[in-house]
């Protein structure tokens, strides 16, 4: 994998060749490895290697980047002159800021309370996993399967990944991380269970009890039972909840809102969701994931973006924060300050929080304590395709997927069809009654997040499926 | 690059692979976007590099790396048959792949223009041409536009011969005004939603498309949205234009139909398939009027699912998918093909760039146009009581491809033949084989379009595909309208 002392010189190459005002250059890449296993086979196992240089390049207000995967002399020739080609040719743009010195990146350090930790997020033994680690892990996983008279189908990945950044103000900064992830779904006859998790360090996975409890799940929503759709209490597990919510935080930027395309216009600083909701931004939370820096170098900040309900404000790239500070939206919108979330440049959405974190309930509950207390409702694993379908109500339709359950008198009772939702963000988020402890959790439709489990009355379920 | 192709096959079968391919790809693509009256973004990027896919002890490995010396090369593709080997501890049977007669073959996407010889410049100034004429249009508060140039080369060589270098071209363009008021954003899109149209073709696709023509029209929609009535709820015989009828059948037809689905190798992501195996042939998938084809051919139009061969090697063809309502087939590959007792591979596995695994793919999935001559304006004269639907905005369909809610930008209501008024967030929901069964027209040949669909999802790790999809405006009798808003 590329090594930061490699990045530099390469770093340094670039800048020879460039005639730029500013240089700043990124680097990506690293290993990547998973195997797919499905029908009880694996039918699938890749492996690449690949890095991207990607060059940024700025005359007097001009800005351009060109990105390479070949690192001989003529490649980083030509991708030095193909980001100056473009960038001659830009309209100059008056709120294009200079490049960003080491001193600026760092940030205010008083406004992370981790801001003095390193993050470490390499761990060797997760580097270091192969194939044939890759293949018992499925092993295991089958057997559950056949255990169980089900199939299985998922997938079992590990990586290393770096992300650098340098600038010719002086700035660079470096990320290596290390991941892996296993997702499993259990098939029965006429249902299905699933289950999915990652994690920087594989010791943290267990893909056994994964695999059980996948299994459990597509056992117990066997002969699914169709009931009428309707307004619901939903219990959404963590992974569910994550895949919904994550549809609004595109919204959570200083650029949406001068974009008007954002459902906070008007809103910041209204109480749009429950007193219970609280959430974070925190790339230094010890279950996050994330290089700590922008697409600028600029130190990703923790800040609270909804406390006790109330939207507090949405981050900046730095570029976005100066242009708020002249807007007419200035005194609507909170505090506006570069807070180390902003993408590559050049780039037209400006920025969005990625590393969301929900801060844990006064009570938390556990899963079973939530359907104790439900007399009658519908429990779900895991939501699928699910887009916008009204941007400022943020009403979002989709489905539910691989494991939907009655609950009755405060139990599970059956699995049921899977139903199509529309419902509108704000009126869930105003509408949880109960959470449990916020977990690290993934899905297929939103990042990565710490989330808990919810449990939400009035859920709009509008239509229901075929099995 | 052959030479590069032949150290990888030989290290391969050297070391045991049963079967082996080399693809060695060159990416070349380039994106501009402007945002109100400014450049959003300008970048070129360039990708190369080589991938392994061997079969051995009967399971499959894969290895890509950027890295083209030699050593580089025979690391890469000892390591494809490391992982096949591994694969094969947890396996029910071998891999058999259906014979395919090796061939060599040169193939480019025909052009008229390299769209890039086209200068940056130009480019610009016919984004910045549209952004004024959108912006122009009191109300209009974001404008967004797009200009897209891709192209591919590939050099495929397998252990049994074949030896194909291909090249293929595509462009995309489009545009969105967006109009914030009250509580409200609308938008309307051109040609359509989501980065427009997009053909494998060179720059003469941009000058096609009318872009500053219909600029002030969107914009002046957008605005106009606002002030339309909610589009009603119930029972109603809609029709479709031809893009969002596109989308339909991507999800509702093209989707379903990939073998991979049905046999449930995309359980844990994409999902699997109604369209279990017997309903081959025995299926009443639509009315006796659809007729829906895979073609991969350039005869069939530059559609981003047009090829010569596919990424493993197999020429493209046309398969007919429904015939007179009746379903006939489905997408396939040469490790699928037995499943459905085929001799032959269907031709559809394509990879997203160097470094992923070709998997079947949708090649361009179209609906035939209607036999009789018949223009959008005739089918709304003969419909008493719709509404025209145009341009999608939110698309969701479950897991089998059953249930299926669609959004779109702008409705039509239809009065005794008429368009009465406009009215705003119109949606559709329904049943995949009711829907279909229940269309009852389709307009003619001078109304087909074939769209290009570039950002189709699926695989695990995830690949985007481009994919073609032709289709007329349609009408289909009694859908269920407005349940997306109906209760939140």
């Amino acid at each position: 994998m590329l090594t930061r002392h490699e990045a530099a010189d390469i770093f340094d190459r670039i800048k020879k060749y460039s005639s730029a005002d500013e240089v700043e250059v990124l680097f990506s890449g690293g290993r990547f490895a998973l195997t797919r296993f499905a029908n009880n086979t694996i039918h699938q196992n890749v492996e690449d290697e690949s890095h991207t240089i990607s060059v940024r390049t700025v005359f007097g207000g001009r800005t351009a980047r060109a990105t390479t995967n070949r690192f001989d002399e003529d490649a980083l020739r030509r991708v030095v002159q193909s980001s100056e080609s473009l960038a001659k040719v830009q309209h100059p743009d008056p709120d294009l800021l200079p490049m960003p010195d080491s001193r600026e990146a760092s940030g205010n350090a008083e406004q992370s309370v981790h801001a003095a930790q390193p993050l470490s997020r390499y761990f060797p033994e997760t580097a270091g996993i192969t194939p044939q680690i890759r293949a018992d892990g499925v092993r295991t996983i089958v057997e559950v399967a056949k255990k169980h008279k089900l199939t299985t189908a998922g997938i079992f990945s590990s990586s290393e990944s770096v992300e650098g950044i340098f600038n010719s103000r002086g700035l660079s900064n470096w990320h290596t991380q290390t991941l892996a992830e296993v997702s499993i779904t259990m098939i029965g006859a006429d249902s299905s269970g699933w289950q999915k998790a990652n994690s920087p360090d594989a010791a943290n996975l267990d893909p056994l009890r994964m695999a059980e409890i996948a299994a459990k799940k597509a056992i117990d929503s066997a002969h699914p039972e169709e009931i009428p759709a309707g307004k619901y209490t939903v219990i959404l597990e963590a992974s569910a909840a994550l895949d919904i919510v994550g549809f609004m935080f595109w919204d959570y930027s200083g650029m949406a809102i001068l974009d008007q395309r954002s459902f906070l216009t008007g809103r910041i600083g209204s109480k749009l969701f429950g007193d219970n909701i609280t959430i974070w931004d925190d790339v230094t939370h010890p279950l996050q994931s994330g290089s700590p820096f922008d697409g600028e170098g600029m130190r990703r900040q923790r800040l609270p973006i909804v406390e006790n309900g109330v939207v507090r404000g949405v981050v900046y790239a730095r570029g976005t924060a100066a242009r708020m500070k002249n807007s007419e939206f200035k005194d609507k919108v909170g505090p506006i300050a570069a807070t180390g979330h902003g993408f590559a440049l050049p780039n037209e959405m400006g920025e969005m929080p990625l590393n969301i974190v929900f801060a844990a309930p006064e009570n938390p509950q556990t899963l079973a304590e939530m359907i104790a207390s439900t007399e009658r409702g519908v429990l779900v694993t895991r939501l699928w395709y699910i887009r916008e379908v009204e941007p400022y109500e943020k009403i979002v339709t989709g489905m539910t997927r691989d494991g939907t359950f009655l609950v009755k008198d405060g139990e599970v009772r059956q699995g049921v069809r899977n139903f199509r939702f529309n419902e509108s963000l704000i009126q869930m988020l105003s509408n949880v009654e109960a959470m449990s402890v916020p977990l690290r959790s993934c899905g297929e439709e939103s990042f990565d997040m710490v989330v808990p489990a919810m449990k939400i009355r009035d859920f709009n379920f509008t239509e229901v499926t075929k099995f | 690059m052959k030479q590069i192709a032949n150290w990888a096959l030989n290290v391969a079968t050297t070391r045991g692979a049963s079967y082996a391919d080399a693809r060695i790809v060159n990416q070349r693509s380039r994106a501009l976007t402007t945002k109100n009256g400014k450049v959003g973004s300008a970048s070129d990027a360039e990708s190369m590099g080589m991938s392994v896919r061997v079969v051995a002890d009967g399971a499959w490995g894969f290895a890509a790396s950027e890295d083209l010396s030699r050593a580089g090369v025979e690391a890469v593709a000892a390591r494809a048959v490391e992982i096949a080997r591994a694969s094969a501890q947890v396996k029910q049977n071998d891999v058999r792949l259906a014979p395919e007669k090796p061939v060599t073959a040169e193939w480019t996407t025909p052009h008229t223009i390299d769209p890039f010889v086209i200068s940056v410049e130009q480019n610009i100034e016919l984004s910045l041409k549209i952004d004024s004429e959108l912006r122009s249009v009191a109300g209009v508060t974001l404008a967004e536009t797009n200009l897209n140039f891709n192209r591919e080369e590939q050099w495929f060589l397998s252990s049994e011969g074949a030896d194909i270098h291909q090249t293929k071209y595509s462009a995309g363009a489009g545009y969105t005004a967006y109009a914030f008021a009250g509580n409200e954003i609308q938008k309307r899109s051109y040609p359509n939603s989501y980065g427009g149209q997009w053909q494998n073709k060179g720059y003469e696709l941009i000058d096609e498309l009318k872009l500053v023509e219909n600029a002030r029209r969107i914009a002046e929609e957008a605005v106009a949205l606002h002030h339309a009535d909610q589009c009603p709820e119930g029972k109603f015989d809609i029709i479709l234009d031809s893009s969002q009828l596109g989308l339909q059948i991507h999800e509702s037809v093209g989707h379903p139909i990939e073998l991979d689905r049905v046999l449930g190798m995309e359980a844990n992501f994409a999902g699997t398939s109604f369209l279990t195996l017997d309903k081959l042939r025995t299926l009443r998938y639509g009315s006796e009027l659809v007729n829906v084809v895979a073609d991969a051919r350039q005869e069939h139009g530059p559609g981003l699912g047009t090829f010569g061969f596919d990424d493993e090697g197999v020429p493209a063809q046309c398969t007919p998918i429904i015939t007179n309502g009746l379903f006939t087939g489905y997408l396939s590959s040469r490790e699928t093909a037995h499943t459905i007792g085929e001799t032959r591979s269907g031709g559809t596995l394509r990879a997203e760039g160097w470094n992923r695994l070709p998997m079947i793919r949708m090649t361009n999935i179209s609906l035939q146009p209607g036999d009789k001559p018949l223009t959008l304006e005739q089918l709304i004269a003969a419909t008493d009581d719709g509404i025209l639907m145009q341009t999608n905005r939110s698309w969701s369909i479950d897991d089998k491809r059953f249930n299926f809610q669609f959004g779109c930008e702008i409705g039509w209501e239809i009065k005794h033949g008429k368009r009465v008024r406009m009215v705003k967030n119109p949606s559709y929901s329904g049943i995949t084989t009711e829907f279909w069964n229940s269309l009852d027209a389709i307009c003619s040949r001078d109304e087909w379009t074939l769209w290009g669909t570039p950002n189709c999802g699926k695989g695990q790790p995830q690949q985007v595909m481009g994919t073609g999809h032709g289709a007329a405006p349609s009408r289909f009798r009694g859908a269920k309208v407005g349940s997306a808003y109906k209760g939140s």
